[in-house]
């Protein structure tokens, strides 16, 4: 007996209409003849979480780095609902443009510190860096507003000028994500932020994102290749293999009842 | 109380002569064929959980599910939350907003019915490490523009309420006994009224006096109009609560691909 994918289609939404904060359609992207990425399409609510998963190799960082604008797409749009790029595909933007809007309206945390950081400027500096970079130049406001981040990132204030090499993992990811939210972003996005730090650790960082989330109703779209992370954070999943979404739905849904047999691998394993 | 037995047709609506309105009211749930499976795709095995389920809910009708393990009514719960996906049938709900097909309504609307109008109560506490009891049990109520104050009094009035001492308000509830988990995860899920709500089994290791906090809780919500389904393992306290106890038996044996079928424990 044949079994196709069997639940039934969704209908488009009708209560929750509002423009979404992030919208990506079609997005390919090949790296000579390796495809990272393969029509791929999301799109995020205000305040929204959502969860990216998939195994190394899936295209999910390939993603990220895409919404960051740091690597262009082969083909697709990309518009975030930021004023003066409203209408933009944000993908045919010229370099510099690319460059503003990312400064202005998106943050990220790297897995890496060190690709986030500047391991051996001051942590509040790292902060003010992309103050300044969006025009603040007087001393004071920038350290106030380096603090005032890296307060609401839960970073121990007595260390703000320790230099981030000096840190541990889970301060180094504290600070990336100050020097992330300092311009309060429309969108966050986090890659692996809590991969590589103890369990007790990460559970701190997660419960600082949680209640950031919360405060700043910030869009983001995390990924991880941990179930119980985006289990904790995520509104909404997309699961990714080979460059393409195999699944997307609700996170609880599709980690207890995937449809995809990719996903049922997948879940099956972590838990 | 009625006992209707379901998947034999459409189940009649007993409760319908009971209203004092005279049953010309639109039901607030209206389910309609309802059925769920399991596709293992490693075992390469379909596992029916229920399937043809039909009944109607009214705002401020209180219905249990009856029936032995595995007839799925913790699925059927899950499968009106939208965790679980069905294959067959609808559910239309009278959402604030109009009426919407919870078995297809698109992730978005489902995400915002459960902030707003949908609640799920479950006998186990997702706390997070490092978030307090009176915290956690805020958190709903901060979600409607509260301020910080306000939400931490109304959760500690409902704390008090289910009898958890007040020198664990402070403290994580990770470390808690079973009970007073439970406590807090009443609190929490009780504490903003929703228009529907789904009860599974949320007796399960309270003692006495939270019993009797809880039962007291719902029959407030009921009278407040909020429309309920529970699974519970000891209907006892409820029994005054409770309009209707709908059976759901054992499904039958359907399609599987290789040997024998198997369901989904309900």
């Amino acid at each position: 007996m044949n079994m196709p994918l069997s639940h039934l289609p969704l209908d488009p939404p009708r209560f929750v209409t509002a423009p979404p904060v992030l919208r990506a359609q079609g997005l390919n992207k090949r790296y000579g003849s390796v495809v990272a990425l393969s029509d791929v399409s999301l799109s995020a609510q205000p305040g929204e979480v959502l969860g990216v998963v998939g195994e190394s190799g899936s295209g999910k960082s390939s993603l990220l780095r895409l919404l960051n604008l740091e690597e262009t797409a082969d083909s697709g749009h990309y518009t975030l609902a930021v004023d003066g790029y409203r209408d933009t595909n944000l993908l045919t933007l010229e370099r510099f443009d690319q460059r503003a809007l990312r400064v202005r309206h998106i943050g990220i945390v790297y897995q890496n510190p060190h690709v986030g950081l500047r391991m051996r400027h001051t942590s509040s500096g790292n902060v003010a860096e992309r103050l300044l970079i969006s025009g603040e130049r007087a001393f004071h406001a920038l350290r106030r507003r380096a603090r005032d981040a890296l307060e609401a990132s839960e970073f121990p204030l007595a260390r703000m000028d320790a230099l981030p090499l000096t840190l541990s993992g889970g301060m180094q990811q504290r600070v990336q994500l100050a020097k992330a939210i300092a311009l309060e972003p429309s969108l966050l996005l986090l890659d692996e932020p809590t991969t590589g730090l103890d369990v007790s650790v990460q559970a701190l960082v997660l419960d600082t994102l949680k209640r950031l989330q919360r405060e700043l109703a910030m869009t983001m779209v995390i990924v991880s290749h941990d179930l119980g992370v985006i289990r904790t954070l995520a509104d909404r999943v997309l699961v990714m293999r080979g460059g393409r979404v195999v699944e997307d739905g609700l996170a609880d849904q599709v980690l207890s009842d995937p449809q995809h047999p990719y996903t049922q691998q997948l879940v099956h394993a972590k838990l | 109380m009625t006992l209707d037995l379901l998947r034999s047709g459409h189940a009649s609506t007993p409760a319908e002569d009971a209203r004092p309105d005279g049953g010309k009211r639109e039901p607030l749930l209206a389910i309609d064929g309802l059925g769920k499976h399991f596709e293992m795709h490693h075992l390469r095995r379909r596992l029916i959980a229920f399937d043809d389920v039909s009944f109607d809910l009214f705002a401020g009708e209180f219905v249990i599910l009856q029936g032995p393990n595995g007839a799925g009514k913790s699925t059927l719960l899950r499968t009106l939350y939208r965790t679980y996906r069905a294959q067959t049938g609808r559910a239309v709900y009278r959402s604030g907003l109009g009426p919407i097909d919870l078995v297809r309504a698109a992730d978005v609307d489902i995400a915002w019915l459960r902030r707003k109008e949908i609640g799920f109560v479950t006998q186990f506490l997702q706390a997070r490490p490092r978030v307090s009891a009176e915290e956690f049990v805020a958190e709903p109520v901060l979600e409607t523009s509260a301020s910080h104050a306000a939400a931490l009094d109304h959760a500690r009035q409902a704390l008090a309420a289910f009898g958890l001492k007040e020198e664990l308000w402070p403290a994580y509830p990770a470390s808690f006994s079973g009970g007073e988990q439970q406590k807090v995860n009443l609190a929490r899920a009780l504490i903003r009224p929703h228009r529907l709500l789904l009860l599974d089994e949320p007796t399960a290791s309270l003692d006495r006096g939270a019993r009797r906090a809880l039962v007291a809780r719902l029959q407030e919500l009921k009278q407040a109009g909020v429309a309920m389904i529970g699974v519970f393992h000891v209907p006892e306290e409820t029994r005054h609560l409770v309009d209707r106890a709908l059976l759901l038996d054992a499904p039958a044996e359907i399609s599987d691909e290789a040997g024998e079928s198997g369901h989904v424990a309900g």
